[in-house]
């Protein structure tokens, strides 16, 4: 699958992009955000998670069938957290 | 109307031996064998010995539970008790009996397949859940007394080997992961060609939609029993309140999989409902696509409703609203299950034999089960009748008189193809007027204890509810009595019943179109699908 990849400067970039997310959640960890504070560290999480999903394993190139598989887990972890909050933000 | 669906040459079973799959002998060709058939088998006896023991615990409780007061054993013992009877026959028994055995035999016959997808991964599976219940038997040092539940705050300080016993059950659910993988793939890539999704038997609709709550709902709990050992054992603090945690939080991340995973448990048996029904009905099902697509519709809205187990935990006042409104959509798919099969069999040439009883039994039953359910997901009426033996009564009629008369509708329909011989229908039918009279003595009595104010769970009770647990308890010995005759026709069947011919019951699917038992290689060439399963007109004499 080599000849279709990003190529090893792409595959460095994402990297790059990935310790350059690490470092600006741990610099977001010293601002005073309240409740924010945990969303932006989420949000960081997620597009990184997302970089590694779509390059280091190659969703991008995959079929619609994998995209299924991949993306239904995601909708039922925002059920359960969406869920619980239902219960904690209105007790 | 034709009655084939498939091309090509027949019988499909071409120069088996007559004893098939089971030619091989010995402990090694089974406990290493990668057959699809001979690993269901292995599950299933596995599946049924834990029947047999979680049932022992549940003569015990009744049979203490005839007088009030501390007598046989004392209080405690009887906490240990309910807990193994409800831990054993729920994860030992109930999730994995049919997906696991009876799926793990049909799947690849009723598709067309040679084996499932990974047969090396279906080995292990069986072996990691054997792990898990050598684990949970280790457990039995310091006995469980929480409950199958495993509730915070009790669980994180009793002095019971909690974490024991969740990780053989965190193994347990592994193997259950590994199974609804492995179906899911086989179901997506191993259909015998011409097998469209919309000419797939109803068991396989089922097992499929039962898979993806496997895959998707067992992590949760996995995740949530490490969580509860790192309380445990690190002291870390994610359910005491005292450390910033929870209790509640526990109950939420449990039922996220315990809600899910009862319909783990139901669904395959409402598949083998739907298989049995149009055989004996010699009617083509009505409403396939409404039955096939209500399967997915309930493993979806399964995972919307956890919230109603948790009503009086003292969970925010909305979202017990959310939930309890939520929990009226899982009977809308079911209730559409309930009417197709009623529509199959109306005008239908039905016959009585032993897996139609169990079939109708489960209609009947859960209906019951299910119907009560609806009493229970109404915040109001919940408050009323929460953590009593009315609880008990409604998920007995749904395990039991669901899950386990679909289970034993699904053993009396495929014992020939298992085994090669034909079970005697004269064992057969008392075993099940004594099963059905002893189960209803036993649990409608419950209905009435619960709405009584009889709580659960504990070993006292007012003088007052004696009567009535009395009648209970005879119940449990006629219940226990069919199970015991029904055992001994399975014993029977299996070294005396006559050699069954490839399809005694005269059915469409192609497992039924193999030889019985069916050969290693299931079929000598795959056939070529043309129609669907369920191509009955009229009964054929």
């Amino acid at each position: 699958m080599k000849e279709h990849g990003p190529g090893n400067v792409g595959y460095i970039a994402v990297w790059a992009a990935l310790v350059v997310l690490t470092a600006a959640t741990v610099a977001v960890s010293y601002v005073h955000l309240g409740m924010m504070n945990i969303v932006v560290a989420l949000l960081i999480a997620s597009v990184k998670a997302s970089l590694v999903a779509l390059f280091f394993m190659h969703l991008r190139r995959e079929s619609r069938l994998v995209w299924g598989f991949a993306l239904t887990p995601v909708f039922f972890l925002v059920l359960i957290i969406a869920g619980t909050l239902s219960d904690t933000l209105f007790r | 109307m034709r009655e084939t669906m498939w091309s090509g040459e027949r019988p499909l079973n071409g120069n088996a031996s007559p004893r098939g799959y089971l030619e091989e002998k010995g402990f090694w060709a089974w406990a290493y064998t990668l057959d699809h058939k001979r690993i269901g088998v292995m599950y299933l006896y596995t599946t049924l010995f834990f029947f047999l023991v979680g049932g022992v615990f549940a003569l015990l409780i009744r049979i203490k539970l005839m007088f009030p007061g501390q007598h046989i054993f004392t209080n405690q013992t009887y906490n240990v008790m309910f807990t193994m009877h409800g831990a054993l026959m729920i994860f030992l028994f109930i999730i994995p009996a049919i997906p696991s055995g009876l799926g793990n035999f049909f799947i690849p016959l009723q598709i067309g397949a040679r084996d499932v997808a990974f047969p090396r991964l279906n080995l292990m599976s069986y072996w990691v859940f054997v792990a898990g219940i050598v684990v949970i038997l280790f457990s039995l040092v310091r006995p469980m007394d929480t409950g199958w539940t495993f509730y915070t705050p009790y669980s994180a300080r009793t002095s019971a080997d909690v974490t024991v016993l969740s990780f053989g059950i965190f193994l347990i659910g592994m193997s259950s992961i590994l199974t609804g993988l492995n179906f899911l793939v086989t179901i997506h890539k191993l259909r015998a060609p011409g097998m469209t999704w919309h000419r797939m038997p109803l068991f396989i609709w089922s097992m499929y939609a039962t898979s993806i709550i496997q895959v998707l709902a067992t992590p949760v709990v996995g995740i949530t029993f490490l969580l509860l050992a790192m309380e445990r054992v690190l002291g870390v603090g994610f359910f005491d309140p005292a450390k910033g945690g929870d209790p509640i939080l526990f109950q939420h991340f449990f039922w996220f999989y315990s809600h899910p995973v009862v319909y783990v448990m139901i669904l395959p048996a409402m598949g083998i409902i739907s298989e049995v029904i149009p055989v004996f009905s010699r009617k083509p099902i009505f409403g396939y696509k409404a039955i096939a697509y209500s399967s997915v519709a309930i493993a979806l809205f399964g995972f919307f409703v956890w919230g109603h187990h948790m009503f009086v935990t003292g969970m925010s006042g909305t979202a017990a609203i959310i939930f309890s409104l939520l929990t009226y959509s899982v009977a809308i798919p079911t209730a559409i299950k309930v009417f197709n099969w009623l529509a199959t069999m109306y005008r239908g040439s039905i016959t009585f034999e032993s897996p139609m009883l169990y079939a109708l039994t489960f209609i009947f039953l859960f209906v019951v089960g299910g119907l009560t359910g609806m009493y229970l997901g109404a915040l109001g009426a919940d408050i009323h009748v929460h953590d009593t033996y009315f609880i008990v009564a409604h998920f007995h009629y749904t395990m039991v008189g669901g899950t386990v008369m679909g289970l034993l509708a699904g053993l009396h329909f495929w014992f020939p193809k298992m085994t090669g011989r034909m079970l005697g229908e004269k064992m057969a039918r008392p075993a099940w007027l004594l099963m059905f009279i002893g189960f209803n003595v036993t649990f409608f009595t419950q209905f009435i204890l619960g709405f009584e104010g009889m709580p659960r769970r504990y070993a006292e009770y007012p003088a007052q509810y004696q009567a009535l647990n009395i009648v209970s308890t005879v119940g449990s010995w006629v219940l226990a009595t069919g199970v015991l005759i029904m055992f001994a026709n399975f014993v029977r069947g299996l070294f005396r019943g006559a050699p069954a011919p490839p399809n005694p019951w005269k059915a469409l699917s192609l497992d039924w179109q193999t030889g019985s038992p069916p050969p290693t290689e299931n079929f000598r060439e795959i056939p070529t699908v043309t129609d669907w399963p369920y191509g009955y007109a009229g009964r054929q004499t």
